[in-house]
């Protein structure tokens, strides 16, 4: 399959960020287009293109829009969830910097489908880059008259909100995000109520990534028909994949969903000095780990199931034969130990627990009764915590175990560095490093 | 430095920003650290009395999130992704180069208050590992020789830039931006590194393309 840059077809202009470069490549005639529709139209006409949410879940974006209650009386918001935390996925930082202006005319866009005039974007705060493009792009688009009161014309007002976050990877959790943008620690509510229903401010709130956000002008502009060209009838359309790890040229691949890992690795260059590939994740740390025989399987939501792992946020992450898989997943848990929110006993507890005892096999003190163990203890976490961060913190473990038990069993009575130096994973070599 | 009566004001200009002021406390603490290098008692007390909310329910807030510090930064704040992807690919050893050459840990600030150098988790930039932030700025792909390159370069006084962003200020400034972002930098650095231009490269040379609307496949 080919690549087929659609987002990331101009970042090649130095422009780009700014409303004039953004306009060249004929930004913003779809909001207009959207502006002489009925906003009911255009949550159909999402709904027909099958979207689904690029931020991990894969929800149906239109059906999650058509959730919002109409005639209500309350305020509506839309919220970005621009958090980009996973450890893997580095796609929504990347098209914030380079388009700006995308987000912004989809966040419009949006907005006026499900009837809000107030929108925010929470990014998260480490990446000041990022929060300056779109912060100057919704001053342009202020300027310009494409935010603010009585857009082009049509009578429909929107504000934007850009909202900085202080380093929390729970707050990309849709309830979580939606309590720190309350201005209180982020902590996951209980569903439902769904945030469709009783979100920001217990009003309704849609809340999306920002690449699915992103697809939107395109939907508009291009219509149902060309949106389905790309991708199969479950995962319709084409998506924004960042390919990092042992490649040789690790970035930004845009493909239709249903390319093969195969695919994209042969446009990144292949692994570096033609190693094999020893473990991948199609997208993120939480979503199970993949071997080599799984190269060949389309990228899409439902083959990523039938593999028993998930697409997750489209972000591939590809290790070779010189990494510990015992090392990799210990790092795995320390992160999402020191992510949990403590609001839940099983993944508070449980992901100190699991990380001790990983960090013992890493240091060859493991215990062979142990192996068992930390797979019930994985068991104790997973479906038991309000959010999906516990049941990430349980998928690593037993996706790891299930391909190389024989690291772990290693684990009871040999470091991990013994077999496997941790130099020979580095990017550069020793001689370079100093 | 003490939070005088135009740190009031400005955090009133942020909570117009929100139809319930509350939402405004995230900022707010980000405009404290931008003066103080931390979050003060004193920054958490006016937060309260800004949100007429209690100081206890300021400090709930202010101890969840990582970017808070409850003691001064100083100057850089150094961070180094060490999760697994930046950390097996080398982000490991330019920790311990940095680590070494300030002679602090995790968390810990350099006694001159130059420096404060902290293992970071995943900064969504994994395609350009290993990954160092300056001041949160991103200093991308980092080797440890370059790394210490940095350090020194910023130590002297040098003007150091960041791959994907501005010429690097200090700590507290970046934490303004966070409260205030439109600093005049959105211009700063590339629109799109070749990195975030691999796959666009490729499509480019091999002639490849997204169909157009009305045009088959």
């Amino acid at each position: 399959m080919t690549l087929t840059p659609v987002i990331t077809a101009h970042w090649d202009r130095p422009d780009l960020y700014t409303l004039a470069g953004y306009r060249a490549i004929g930004g913003y005639t779809a909001l207009a287009k959207a502006l002489q529709q009925e906003p009911d139209a255009i949550i159909s006409t999402v709904k027909d293109t099958g979207l689904r949410g690029r931020g991990g879940a894969g929800f149906p974006t239109g059906l999650k829009w058509s959730f919002v209650p109409q005639n209500d009386g309350k305020p509506h918001y839309l919220v970005v969830n621009a958090d980009e935390s996973e450890p893997g996925a580095c796609k929504d930082i990347p098209i914030m910097m380079a388009t700006p202006h995308t987000l912004i005319e989809g966040v419009i866009i949006s907005s006026y489908a499900i009837r809000a005039n107030h929108a925010f974007i929470y990014i998260r705060g480490e990446v000041p880059q990022a929060i300056r493009r779109v912060a100057a792009a919704v001053r342009e688009a202020e300027q310009a008259g494409l935010l603010g009161d009585n857009i082009l014309g049509s009578g429909f007002n929107l504000r934007v909100t850009i909202h900085s976050g202080a380093g929390a990877y729970i707050c990309g959790e849709e309830t979580a995000l939606l309590d720190s943008l309350e201005g209180r620690r982020g902590q996951p509510r209980l569903k439902p109520p769904f945030p469709a229903v009783a979100g920001l401010y217990a009003s309704p709130t849609v809340v999306n990534n920002v690449e699915t956000i992103c697809n939107v002008p395109f939907i508009v502009n291009n219509g149902v028909e060309w949106f389905r060209k790309f991708g199969t009838e479950k995962s319709p359309g084409f998506k924004v994949f960042a390919i990092s790890g042992h490649v040789n040229r690790p970035g930004i691949y845009e493909a239709p969903l249903g390319v093969t890992m195969r695919e994209l690795l042969d446009y990144a260059g292949g692994m570096r000095g033609g190693r094999p590939v020893k473990f991948w994740l199609p997208g993120g740390s939480s979503v199970p780990m993949l071997t080599a025989e799984h190269l060949d399987l389309p990228l899409t939501y439902e083959e990523m199931a039938a593999a028993g792992t998930m697409l997750g946020t489209g972000t591939p992450m590809l290790f070779d034969d010189t990494v510990s898989v015992v090392r990799a997943v210990t790092r795995w848990l320390e992160f999402y130990k020191h992510e949990s929110c403590g609001k839940c006993t099983p993944c508070r507890e449980g992901t100190y627990w699991i990380t001790g005892v990983l960090e013992r096999f890493e240091h060859g003190h493991g215990s062979a009764a142990e192996i068992d163990t930390l797979v019930d203890l994985c068991d104790q976490i997973g479906g038991r915590s309000f959010c999906a961060l516990g049941d990430a913190a349980a998928t690593p473990y037993p996706a790891a175990l299930k391909y190389f038990r024989n690291e772990f069993e290693a684990g009871t009575s040999q470091a991990a560095e013994l077999e496997f130096a941790p130099a020979a994973s580095y990017l550069f070599s020793e001689a370079t490093a100093r | 430095m003490t939070l005088g009566p135009e740190i009031r004001a400005e955090m009133e200009q942020i909570k117009q920003r929100y139809p319930d002021p509350r939402s405004a406390l995230l900022p707010m603490l980000h405009l404290v650290q931008s003066v103080q290098s931390e979050v003060t008692t004193e920054g958490m007390a006016l937060c309260a009395d800004v949100l007429s909310i209690t100081p206890a329910e300021v400090a709930a807030v202010a101890t969840f999130y990582t970017m808070y510090k409850r003691r001064p930064v100083g100057k850089h704040h150094i961070g180094v992704c060490t999760n697994t992807l930046c950390g097996l690919l080398g982000g490991d050893a330019v920790y311990a180069a940095l680590s070494e050459r300030l002679g602090v840990g995790h968390d810990e600030s350099t006694p001159d208050g130059k420096f404060w150098l902290e293992r970071i988790e995943c900064q969504a930039a994994c395609t350009h590992a290993p990954v160092m932030t300056v001041d949160w700025e991103f200093m991308d792909q980092q080797t440890p020789a370059s790394a210490i390159d940095v350090i020194d370069q910023l130590a002297r006084g040098e003007e150091v830039r960041s791959t994907r962003g501005p010429v690097i200020r200090n700590f507290t400034a970046t934490e303004r931006t966070l409260a205030f972002p439109d600093d005049g930098l959105a211009g700063e650095g590339p629109v799109a590194d070749e990195l975030m231009l691999a796959g666009l490269r490729v499509a480019q040379e091999r002639g490849m393309s997204a169909p157009t609307a009305g045009q088959g496949n």
